[in-house]
């Protein structure tokens, strides 16, 4: 970077440009950042209305407000659009984007053409899979053979989507493996990194290798629709479960695309509002990777019960448990982090508290689905449904609204009302425990998921978790409401307005264009705080 | 900057003759697993050619792929999606060959 | 991936020598995604042979192995050329690797065209993707191979012409060698995709 002679001496935001071309032809890493975060953001509050109506469905025993069939279509286009159009790109692609240019010094990623090419694709994926999913689809997002083999929805086009969705994934991926590897400033080695970035090298190594075999696993799919390939169809020597296999062998790393970034984001916001230095760097740092490595060995977990063979069960069953491993060591990190620190409950904070907490949760009655004897009772019930709801809304989500609230005041340069969105987080955190926790004891006690109707034993549950719904809703609306608002009418934001240490929050607020008038010379970790450092502020 | 040593690898350039050399193997290569396939070793037959293949293509890899010059982790990258392959057969096996009704 | 030109208003976000090794880095990485897509068809093929040895065995027959055989010579002659290509062009030898990369497209073509007379001879027979697994494996393995080949000539025309045209020397010359590495793959591929469908059936 030696070459870079030319002065910066007007300071331009990167927001300040407008006009649509402006955005849809950019190759600045923060502002496609802003595009995969508007994009996911907005197919998140669709898929959770979606949610809401399935829920009101579920408020009574009777399948009255819609019939069974589009009770189908609701669950199959609520999970299609949360997995493949927000959760797996969301945090990855839209925080990764804004966060990794600035964190480890650079001007911006190592393709930024290629980067910008991933986030038209993504684009092209989600137009073709919705009109697959809105013609109307009733798969699920599994696509499962033989049904899917058979069903006369448009599963080619659905799958072609994600297949195309997936490219999209891939060269995001590739592209942070290489500026992570190539694009450091002096100074920032491996082990000064912010724990964001390891977290997103792990999600980068799996969205790169995980996703093509669900690429082929669909390509398959297809022909077997298309050209009478009989891989999956017992009729012509297939194996319906080989799909699974395959699918798997994506759709659980895939788990931990949409996990690991927010672990990620957790790392960082725990010590700026600890004032101390994160507890463990290294053990969080390599457990990111050891979770990524796991996780491609865990996948018939998802089998237990569609007929693969006992063998396989213990064996996965086992390896399963191995995932406990590297999980816990980031919780009790952090919790040991938090341990005497001078904790400021900032909304952030709240959120990061509140993924430790019910990530937990989610992670422990994960190892009861692991155990085999368990999950054989447990499988396709509510059980299932709240263990994963707990990872992904308790932890994701929590992750995606922490990392929203934590570094808005970066990325737009305006403040939001902070007392809003501690309510906010108030409403969220309690309404997601009643809409889900009841769902545990509906799944112990038999309850199967994916039904419109139940029986009236169920109605009290039922209609409790429908409540919390409500109050899970109420809380997102406030959230966004505040955060919209701020954009508005919000004060200006400084240049740190929590005393971080991190390299992002060294420039000013939102960053110009290229980040840095000077490439930094990194001569430190991002978490020394409670030292020296802290008294100068 | 992770700049270390990359003139020097961005000078190295392969001769003519090595190319040559490898090329000449490859197809000594290609005569033998052709030849094999002739010749009934039972099940042997499928370890010898996948024997012959493997070094082919280590063979590409190495020389017309530069490999053996790059860096430790364009290695890790090149050996790793292959362990995720040998992982993906291998368990798919376990799973497929050992249920009670082997479909 | 490997454009030189990267607009940037303050000029070049990164050095040559960076620019060249993440190229290069990100184009491993790319190729470790290709194995991995193919790696699904391996998949299916190990456990379909393993569970139909009869069956893989007597319809292997019906494959023309001279054609295969001929093929895969074809292929090995042009990943030589693609090599001798990159060090041509790294020696300054503008028209030396204009020569040998389109001796590889030729060579691509060739292959291209084979392949059809096999895949029109086994129509004729009234063999399709659908007639049996190993039908289905053999018109997926080799037709997703046949779709890179098409990739990778396209990849090759342009970095030909614009060797032609003197857009790389000595200095700079990464697309041609980041098409290299991918015309290595589709040869690299087809190494294990010959014995495994013409062979050892």
């Amino acid at each position: 970077m030696a070459n870079h002679t030319i002065a910066h001496d007007v300071y331009v935001p990167f927001l300040e440009k407008k006009g649509f071309l402006s955005w849809i032809l950019t190759t600045d890493h923060k502002r496609i950042g802003i595009l995969y975060l508007v994009s996911t953001s907005l197919f998140f509050l669709a898929a959770g209305i979606i949610a809401l109506l399935m829920r009101f469905e579920l408020l009574t025993p009777a399948s009255d407000f819609v019939d069974p069939h589009t009770y189908n279509v609701l669950f199959t286009l609520h999970g299609s659009i949360m997995v493949f159009f927000f959760i797996v790109p969301g945090l990855a692609a839209s925080f990764g984007n804004f966060l990794i240019p600035l964190m480890i010094g650079a001007r911006d990623v190592a393709f930024p053409k290629l980067n910008i090419a991933s986030y038209w694709i993504y684009l092209l994926g989600t137009a073709i899979l919705l009109v697959g999913l809105l013609k109307p689809a009733d798969t699920g997002w599994t696509f499962y053979t033989p049904y899917s083999a058979t069903t006369n929805t448009d599963v080619v086009l659905m799958t072609f989507g994600v297949f195309v969705l997936g490219f999209s994934s891939i060269l995001t991926g590739l592209n942070f493996i290489v500026t992570t590897h190539k694009m450091r400033a002096p100074g920032m080695t491996w082990h000064r990194l912010p724990l964001f970035i390891w977290a997103s090298y792990a999600t980068s190594i799996l969205q790169l290798l995980a996703t093509p075999v669900v690429g082929i696993t669909l390509l398959l799919l297809i022909t077997e629709r298309t050209l009478g390939v009989g891989f999956f169809d017992p009729a012509k020597g297939g194996d319906p479960i080989l799909f699974q296999n395959f699918f798997w062998f994506y759709s659980h790393p895939a788990v931990y695309i949409m996990i690991i970034p927010a672990m990620g984001v957790i790392s960082e916001i725990i010590p700026v509002f600890s004032r101390k230095p994160i507890f463990g760097y290294k053990a969080i740092a390599y457990s990111s990777l050891g979770i990524a490595f796991i996780s491609f060995l865990v996948w018939a977990h998802h089998m237990f019960v569609s007929g693969i063979s006992e063998t396989a069960a213990m064996i996965f069953s086992f390896l399963t448990f191995l995932v406990a491993i590297p999980t816990a060591i980031k919780v009790f990190n952090w919790t040991a982090t938090l341990y005497k620190g001078s904790i400021q409950l900032h909304s952030a904070m709240l959120y990061a508290l509140g993924f430790i907490f019910l990530f937990t949760i989610g992670g422990l009655t994960g190892v009861f689905l692991g155990a085999l004897a368990a999950d054989v009772h447990l499988h396709d019930t509510y059980f299932v449904v709240a263990h994963m709801h707990y990872v992904m809304i308790g932890g994701t989500v929590m992750g995606f609204f922490g990392a929203l609230h934590f570094w808005y005041p970066k990325w737009f340069g305006k403040m939001f009302n902070e007392t809003v969105a501690k309510i906010a987080w108030f409403f969220v955190f309690v309404g997601f425990n009643v809409t889900f926790f009841p769902q545990f004891f509906l799944g112990v006690q038999g309850m199967p998921r994916r039904y419109a109707s139940y029986p009236a034993e169920f109605e009290s549950l039922m209609s409790l978790s429908t409540y919390g719904s409500w109050i899970l809703g109420f809380g997102i609306l406030v959230m966004v409401i505040n955060l919209l608002s701020g954009l508005i009418s919000g004060p200006k934001a400084p240049e740190n307005p929590y005393n971080s240490l991190s390299l992002e929050w060294q420039i000013p607020s939102p960053p110009p264009h290229e980040n840095f008038e000077e490439i930094p010379q990194v001569t430190d970790w991002t978490y020394g705080y409670g030292k020296k450092k802290e008294l100068e502020v | 900057m992770a700049s270390h040593s990359h003139s020097e690898k961005h000078a190295h350039i392969t001769t003519y003759k090595t190319y040559l050399i490898v090329w000449a193997a490859l197809m000594v290569l290609t005569v033998i697993t052709v030849y094999v396939s002739y010749v009934d070793f039972g099940t042997m037959n499928v370890v010898i050619a996948m024997a012959v293949a493997s070094l082919k293509a280590a063979l590409v890899a190495l020389f017309f792929m530069h490999l053996k010059f790059e860096d430790s982790i364009t290695w890790v990258f090149a050996i790793f999606p292959l362990g995720l392959l040998f992982l993906l057969i291998t368990m798919t096996f376990v799973d497929t060959f050992t249920r009670v009704v082997v479909p | 991936m490997a454009e030189a030109d990267i607009e940037q208003p303050h000029g070049h976000h990164m050095d040559p020598a960076t620019e060249y090794s993440s190229s290069k880095l990100g184009m491993w990485l790319f190729l470790g995604t290709e194995i991995l897509l193919f790696g699904g068809l391996f998949a299916a093929y190990a456990i379909f042979h393993a569970r139909f040895p009869e069956m893989f065995y007597e319809q292997h027959l019906e494959l023309n192995r001279t054609m295969g055989a001929i093929n895969t010579c074809v292929l090995i002659f042009s990943s030589l050329t693609m090599a001798m290509g990159v060090s041509a062009i790294k020696l300054g030898r503008q028209k030396t690797a204009a020569i040998l990369i389109l001796i590889t497209i030729i060579c691509g073509l060739t292959f291209g065209v084979i392949k059809y007379f096999e895949y029109s001879a086994k129509f004729s027979h009234h063999i399709y993707p659908d007639t049996s697994i190993f039908f289905s494996l053999y018109f997926l393995m080799t037709g997703l191979h046949m779709i890179h080949v098409f990739i990778g000539l396209g990849i090759l025309a342009v970095v030909f012409v614009l060797t032609l045209k003197g857009k790389f020397d000595a200095k700079y010359n990464t697309p041609i060698e980041m098409g290299g590495l991918y015309w290595h793959l589709v040869d690299l591929i087809w190494i294990y995709l010959f014995p495994l469908l013409y062979l050892i059936g």
